[in-house]
């Protein structure tokens, strides 16, 4: 039998599924993150209202509350994060948070 | 700018002020916790304030290296000396290597140099637990162009003698606590309120009372870098660093105290080592593991001081490291000063013989007070529950 030419039906919808799986899984770490984030940075603000790229130092995120964000990360994506990456400008914004949590997961993949 | 650099010609200097100079007034500074005029002012002669200023900006462009050299010469001689010289070279090492090209900041540099300036600190503030990473005080802007700020400094060492203070608050008013900028300010431009007494157990000389630090300044001499990274990269690993070698000096000179009394003894009675000796040879290694935390501490430092890796001072694995070295030789100093202590006996406990080392003991006291090690292990505690190689 020959292989198919072209994208057969079940691959298109296998695809889309997968495109929809990242979509979600986005906004999924980005949930987890603030929701990390309201339970453990302990900032005088509510974390809704702030940006991905607001300092959170700024707003007032101690250097004891980001040992205990950095935990409920571990914990919540249940990963670790390496010594090179636990740094204060890593934990400095949620960006910040998303991109290196990215990162251990393109390199976990690997 | 890099502050590593190998450049030793100012150590034999350094060196001869401490024998000559420091070690003779030594005694006098501590009984009347005087400043250490004469040593700070031939320190000035040989041009060793600047020691850690680029060569460009008129300095001796000095490496960390020479500089923790000359701070555990002093300490041989007089501990209050040393600790001065100590704290000045840490908060210019601060400038240097996070100038961020600020014009202000080169240009005084320059000054500094030129004039060879003394720079003091307030980084404590009552009401803040300690801990120097928060504060209350804060920058204000005034109408006319010109900041003003007003803080409660808990200790300024030196703040009565020096040039300039560097000053931590926070950035504007409405700023949370730890959000926190360095500013330089000069004796002219500020008022100094005394708001305590100063008569304490050991490091004398320092003269540290606490003082409400009053002061109005354009806002070009605010350190561009936030305070949190000027902490991690440099000032804290930098204070580490550069205590543990003066401590060293002073646990060294009461070291060496003791080994002239057990040589005297000796002397007296030719044959067998005498009992003091087989003590004395138990004080050597613990000085040898003093020497060697020293020594490693400064090695790593050096290895991710500048360039790209300097990235890694701010990481936990490298605050763990010299939070490590600062608890391990303020409590092995005093320790090597309770030795020889034993070992002199009465004549150690006396202040007036040639091998006293009670001022020994109670400079190196101070030690585990100074950013107060049960806050450094609190904070320790913390980081090694997220550190992975430690």
């Amino acid at each position: 039998m020959l292989p198919p030419l072209g994208i057969s039906e079940t691959d298109a919808q296998a695809i889309e599924a997968a495109e929809e799986r990242t979509v979600s899984q986005v906004d999924h770490s980005s949930e987890l993150i603030r929701a990390a984030l309201s339970e453990h940075a302990r900032l005088p603000v509510d974390v809704e209202g702030l940006s991905d790229d607001a300092d959170l130092y700024r707003a007032g995120m101690t250097s004891h509350a980001s040992v205990n964000l950095m935990l409920a990360l571990e914990d919540a994506f249940d990963l670790e994060f390496p010594d090179h990456m636990l740094r204060r400008s890593v934990f400095a914004s949620i960006a910040s948070i998303h991109a290196a949590i990215d990162e251990i997961r393109a390199g976990a993949g690997t | 700018m890099s502050v590593v650099a190998r450049d030793d010609a100012l150590l034999p200097a350094v060196r001869r002020i401490g024998i000559e100079i420091a070690a003779r007034h030594a005694d006098d500074v501590d009984r009347n916790a005087r400043f250490p005029y004469e040593a700070i002012e031939a320190l000035r002669n040989e041009r060793a304030l600047s020691a850690l200023v680029p060569h460009e900006l008129g300095g001796a462009g000095a490496g960390i290296e020479s500089v923790g050299a000359m701070c555990f010469e002093l300490g041989r001689s007089c501990g209050a000396t040393a600790m001065v010289f100590a704290m000045h070279q840490i908060q210019v090492a601060s400038i240097v290597r996070h100038l961020d090209d600020a014009p202000w900041f080169e240009g005084y540099l320059r000054r500094l140099a030129d004039e060879q300036r003394l720079i003091a600190s307030a980084t404590s503030e009552v009401g803040t637990g300690g801990d120097m990473g928060r504060s209350i005080a804060s920058v204000v802007p005034g109408t006319d162009g010109l900041c003003s700020i007003e803080k409660q400094a808990s200790t300024v060492s030196y703040g009565e003698q020096a040039d300039d203070i560097l000053v931590t608050v926070r950035r504007a008013p409405d700023a949370e606590p730890g959000d926190q900028v360095a500013l330089l300010v000069h004796k002219e431009q500020t008022s100094l309120e005394q708001t305590g007494t100063w008569d304490p157990l050991g490091m004398r000389g320092t003269c540290s009372p606490g003082f409400v630090v009053r002061a109005e300044f354009p806002e070009a001499q605010v350190l561009p870098t936030p305070f949190a990274r000027i902490a991690a990269e440099s000032m804290v690993p930098l204070s580490h660093i550069l205590w543990s070698h003066l401590w060293l000096g002073i646990a060294t000179d009461a070291f060496d105290r003791a080994r002239a009394f057990v040589r005297a003894q000796a002397r007296q009675r030719p044959g067998d080592p005498p009992p003091t000796a087989v003590r004395l040879s138990h004080l050597l290694s613990e000085l040898s593991v003093l020497r060697a935390e020293v020594a490693s501490g400064l090695h790593d430092f050096v290895e991710i001081a500048d360039g790209k890796r300097r990235i890694e001072l701010s990481t936990v694995a490298a605050a763990l490291r010299f939070n490590s070295l600062k608890i391990a030789s303020s409590e092995q100093a005093p320790r090597i000063c309770q030795g020889a202590m034993g070992v002199c006996g009465i004549a150690g406990y006396k202040n007036d013989t040639p091998y006293s080392v009670g001022r020994h003991l109670r400079d190196t006291m101070s030690a585990c007070l100074m950013v107060a090690n049960e806050r450094i292990h609190q904070t320790n505690a913390g980081l090694l529950l997220i550190a992975k190689d430690t």
